[in-house]
C-alpha cells in the first residue's frame, strides 16, 4: 500500500442505544486494506470507546481515520463539556455515566484505558466548556 | 467445539446467523459491562450476557466474537436482530440464568480463551 487513506466520520452525541457505527466502519475497511487481524481488532477497540465516550458525553464530534504504510491515526474532536482533571478520567473504574447509561451497559470507567492499552500513542486534550480532542495512533510494523 | 454443539446441548433459540453454526467456539466471557467486554474477551468467545440491546452487536463484531447468547429469557428488539443479522452474528436466546448458563458451558469444555 503506497497511499494514505483518509476518511472521516461525523459522530452524533446522545444516541446511545444504536451507536458504535463509525469504528464499525473502520474496522471493514482496515480489514480490506489486508491490515493484520490483530492491529485491527486494536484500532478498532480504541475507536470504538472513542466514538462512545462522544456519543455519551459530548454533542457532536468528527473523527478522523488515516492510514499510511507506517501509521494508522484516529483523531477524535469534539464540541462538549471538555474533561476537567484528564488524569482522574484515564483512571480504571472512574465514571460520571448516568443511571440510564449503566442500565444500557456502560460506564465501567474503561473506556479511556482500553484505549491506551490498545493504541501506541495517546494523547488527550481538553478545554472545559469547549470539547475534547483525542489522538490514539498505532504503529503498523 | 463447534457453535452448533453449544446451541443443541443447550436448547438454545438461534435467531440469525445460521450460517456461523459449524463455526469453533474457542472459550467464553460472561458480563453485563460492555467496556469490560472489550477489554478482556478473546476472538472466538461466545459472551454470556442479559444486555438485549443493539450495542452489544457492535462489541461482539469489534471483538470478533463466535456469538452473543442473551440470558433469563430477555428478547432482543427488532433493531438488535437486524443489526445482528447485517454483521452475521449469531443471537442465541434461552430462559436460563447467566451463571446457568456459564456452569454448563463449563462442563462442556468451554473455558475462558486466551
Ligand atoms: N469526550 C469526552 N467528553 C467529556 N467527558 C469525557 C469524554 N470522554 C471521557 N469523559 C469523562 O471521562 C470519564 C471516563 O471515561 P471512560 O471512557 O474511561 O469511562 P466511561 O465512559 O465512564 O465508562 P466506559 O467507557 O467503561 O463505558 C467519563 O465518565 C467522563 O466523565
Ligand atoms: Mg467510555
Amino acid at each position: 500500500m503506497d497511499n494514505t487513506f483518509l476518511q472521516t466520520f461525523k459522530i452524533q452525541g446522545g444516541n446511545i442505544y444504536n451507536a458504535g457505527k463509525a469504528s464499525t466502519e473502520i474496522k471493514a475497511i482496515l480489514k480490506q486494506l489486508g491490515i493484520n487481524a490483530k492491529i485491527v481488532r486494536r484500532v478498532a477497540i480504541a475507536s470504538y470507546e472513542a466514538e462512545m465516550n462522544v456519543v455519551m458525553y459530548a454533542k457532536q464530534a468528527t473523527l478522523k481515520f488515516e492510514v499510511s504504510p507506517s501509521q494508522i491515526s484516529i483523531t477524535v474532536e469534539d464540541e462538549g463539556p471538555g474533561i476537567p482533571d484528564v488524569g482522574l478520567a484515564m483512571q480504571e473504574g472512574y465514571s460520571t455515566a448516568t443511571p440510564e447509561m449503566r442500565e444500557m451497559g456502560f460506564g465501567a470507567g474503561m473506556g479511556l484505558p482500553n484505549i491506551k492499552k490498545n493504541s501506541d500513542y495517546l494523547k488527550i486534550e481538553s478545554i472545559l466548556g469547549k470539547g475534547t480532542k483525542v489522538t490514539i495512533t498505532l504503529n503498523v510494523n | 467445539m463447534k457453535l452448533e454443539t453449544i446451541v443443541n446441548k443447550l436448547g438454545l433459540r438461534l435467531l440469525c446467523s445460521e450460517k456461523k453454526l459449524k463455526q469453533e467456539i474457542t472459550g467464553g466471557y460472561a458480563s453485563d459491562l460492555l467496556s469490560n467486554v472489550i477489554a478482556r474477551s478473546k476472538q472466538g468467545d461466545v459472551w454470556v450476557t442479559m444486555m438485549s440491546h443493539a450495542n452489544i452487536i457492535a462489541v461482539a463484531v469489534l471483538k470478533d466474537l463466535g456469538g452473543i447468547i442473551i440470558t433469563e429469557g430477555r428478547e432482543p428488539d427488532t433493531d438488535t436482530i437486524k443489526k445482528a443479522t447485517e454483521e452475521q452474528v449469531p443471537l442465541m436466546l434461552t430462559t436460563l440464568s447467566t451463571f446457568q448458563v456459564v456452569g454448563k458451558l463449563y462442563e462442556m469444555g468451554i473455558h475462558p480463551g486466551s
